[in-house]
């Protein structure tokens, strides 16, 4: 079992709606604190498996991998500022993405 | 026949825009169809995701950060009213209640569902727009002097040549997979609102000593990461040449443009490259073995375009409105308005108005449904129902009498649309950033805000004049900022949002890249970096000057002085 430099989660966007989605313990989650963190190379491994057959399924697009520092609650927070937008929406739009429905 | 034909007229339309004919409307509806099917089956699961891009893209519809996004295209930057209301209740319907002007003369909408795009593709087709060509390696939607025919240093209207290409380009079964996409902008006026140096190809209408109309034609000019102002590779093509012409350059650059690297597949590359003597003489030859007979010019099909942006039926009016004079007298805020955002008609007693979409500390380019319904009001009301949209994000009022300014600009200032600062500093041309775009390295729109605030008094703007800021959030510079007279470049640095400065960048026929101030600085700096430069320009600035004027005679090397002594040692800006 090899380490991750940083815990990761699996990202993607929505095929039908276009809307970024986690990959949770049960499937694609619009809650990233609800995203299954990987926490080494096997299960980041495994995440990266299971959203390229969702791919093929045509459930999702653009699945990668991003990391994540981990709130004292266990609840993952992306480190790039690219992927901390995803989780809320436009820095200059408060009402729109998942920010205006409280999820960020 | 011409444009006020009655037989030509059509519900709530003006007289000053293209008509599609049956075979436009065909296609486009064709084109929707085929669209719908083809979302039907990437939903079903039919069509992969690499399968369906290119049918997306095809159609101007992007995946992006949060959502899709879709490009519409408005050809030339000409919209009707009817038009206009069409996009607002696609953004009430289908979006967010808002949509996006670009600098390409496009409106995007950044939150459609894929499953909605075909019944919006369909909304649009019914008011004689689409998305075609938005998106692509093609020839991408011509844009054109958003003051065309009512410009008084205008030469023609190039909305005739524009939509002449138009049709030429739209599904051209040669130029629909390019290298990369082509960009084409034209001008028919002595003072270039296009920005023709840096397209692809830029068409400037010129008229030659035996008083013929024809096409100094630019080309390789380019912004993203390797801009380059484009060179002129013929003084002169007659408009009976000009589809052959074109024709040829497109064959030369489509047989020798680079496609071993995506980055280095853009004309602008080739002319480089190989330098502009040796593509001219490639498209000589091309030209001079080619079957040019495909193209003979038909002078009535160009008259029968031209015909529909004929003049509106204009009131004959004295050049001086008294009550214009009368009304800046007594409110000084619409006296301000006039003075900014108002500009010359060529037609004695109209003016020609430039609505901002740059409140201050507003998002550049963004408008409401409901400010898109009241410009399409007071463009019927004011405007024989014609609007443009700049590319500088801002909508334009082509034909508004001069007696009806006062009432138009309360009419706009009810609705927040008032802001006098067209061209001023706070006008800032700002791409979407990484609040939207998924290829974007930094934001740009919080910087743009942040300088608009900086720079909110107006009374100072007129004070600092004509200055062009503009932002890009990443190396493809769809902000513009290297010809910007200050541009801004948001860039990653070390896991950061880091913006780098450039000064010197001229849009216009002597058009200019910006150079490199110093090292990037935080968005938190940007405002200050920049009052500091536009504080050393009022003090250095001679009588009349305008930022870049002043930048060019004291040279690059004095304003980065200024910064570095600003700085501790000059190494944070």
């Amino acid at each position: 079992m090899s380490a991750l430099k940083n815990p990761q989660i699996l990202l993607a966007s929505n095929l039908a709606d276009g809307e970024v989605v986690f990959l949770g313990p049960s499937g694609w989650e619009r809650d990233h604190a609800r995203a299954r963190v990987a926490r080494d190379k096997d299960e980041a491994a495994a995440l990266e498996a299971f959203g390229k057959a969702e791919i093929a399924a045509n459930r999702v697009v653009d699945v990668y991998l991003a990391d994540v520092a981990l709130g004292a609650d266990g609840a993952p927070t992306p480190m790039h500022y690219r992927e901390k937008m995803r989780v809320k929406g436009p820095s200059v739009r408060l009402d729109l993405g998942k920010q205006a429905a409280g999820a960020a | 026949m011409t444009a006020h034909d009655p037989s030509l007229a059509r519900p709530n339309a003006p007289v000053t825009t293209y008509r599609y004919d049956d075979f436009d409307a065909a296609f486009v509806r064709e084109r929707v169809a085929e669209f719908r099917e083809q979302v039907r089956r990437r939903l079903d699961g039919k069509l992969t995701e690499d399968e369906f891009r290119p049918f997306r893209l095809m159609n101007g519809l992007y995946l992006q950060l949060h959502a899709y996004m879709l490009r519409v295209a408005i050809p030339y930057g000409t919209l009707t009213a009817r038009q206009m209301r069409r996009l607002a209740d696609i953004a009430d319907k289908y979006d967010r209640g808002y949509g996006h002007f670009t600098t390409r003369q496009n409106l995007q909408y950044n939150w459609p569902k894929l499953v909605d795009t075909p019944d919006i593709l369909e909304a649009l087709a019914e008011v004689e727009m689409h998305a075609i060509q938005t998106s692509g390696n093609c020839i991408r939607n011509v844009t054109a002097d958003h003051f065309a025919g009512v410009a008084p240093d205008e030469i023609e209207d190039p909305r005739a040549t524009a939509e002449f290409l138009r049709q030429w380009s739209s599904a051209h079964p040669e130029f629909s997979f390019l290298p990369r996409k082509f960009k084409i902008a034209v001008t028919g006026a002595a003072h270039d609102r296009a920005a023709i140096m840096v397209h692809d190809i830029g068409l400037a209408i010129v008229k030659n000593d035996a008083g013929e109309i024809g096409y100094r034609v630019v080309v390789g000019g380019g912004l993203g990461r390797t801009p380059f102002v484009g060179k002129v590779i013929s003084d002169f093509v007659p408009r009976a040449e000009l589809l052959a012409y074109l024709e040829a350059i497109m064959r030369v650059y489509n047989r020798f443009g680079r496609r071993d690297n995506k980055y280095k597949a853009r004309i602008k590359i080739l002319v480089h490259e190989k330098g502009i003597d040796e593509v001219r003489a490639a498209v000589a030859a091309e030209y001079a073995a080619m079957d040019r007979s495909v193209f003979s010019y038909d002078p009535a099909e160009f008259e029968r375009i031209a015909a529909f942006f004929a003049p509106p039926p204009y009131e004959a009016l004295p050049a001086e409105s008294q009550k214009l004079r009368a009304a800046r007298v007594e409110h000084p805020a619409f006296g301000n308005f006039v003075e900014v955002n108002v500009a010359r008609h060529k037609t004695p007693g109209y003016a020609i108005v430039t609505v901002s979409l740059k409140p201050i500390g507003g998002i550049p380019g963004d408008a409401t449904s409901a400010q898109m319904r009241l410009l399409a009001e007071a463009s019927e009301r004011f405007g024989f129902g014609e609007l443009r949209i700049s590319h500088e994000q801002n909508v334009i009022l082509p034909h508004v009498k001069q007696d009806d300014l006062f009432d138009l600009w309360r009419m706009l200032d009810a609705a927040g649309l008032a802001t006098a600062n067209a061209g001023l500093v706070s006008d800032i041309i700002s791409c979407p950033g990484l609040d939207y775009c998924s290829l974007a390295t930094a934001r740009s729109i919080p910087v743009a805000q942040a300088i608009s605030k900086r720079f909110s008094d107006l009374s100072r703007q007129r004070r600092i004049g004509k200055l062009g800021i503009k932002i890009s959030g990443c190396i493809n510079a769809c902000g513009h900022h290297h010809v910007a007279a200050i541009g801004v470049l948001g860039l990653e640095k070390k896991g950061q949002e880091s913006y780098q400065i450039t000064l010197g960048g001229d849009p216009t026929f002597s058009a200019s890249i910006g150079e490199i101030l110093g090292p990037g600085v935080t968005a938190e700096q940007v405002p200050d970096v920049i009052e500091h430069l536009v504080d050393f320009y009022l003090a250095e600035r001679r009588e009349g000057e305008a930022f870049i004027e002043t930048w060019r005679r004291v040279g690059h090397a004095r304003f980065k002085d200024v910064l570095r002594r600003e700085g501790e040692d000059g190494a944070d800006i």
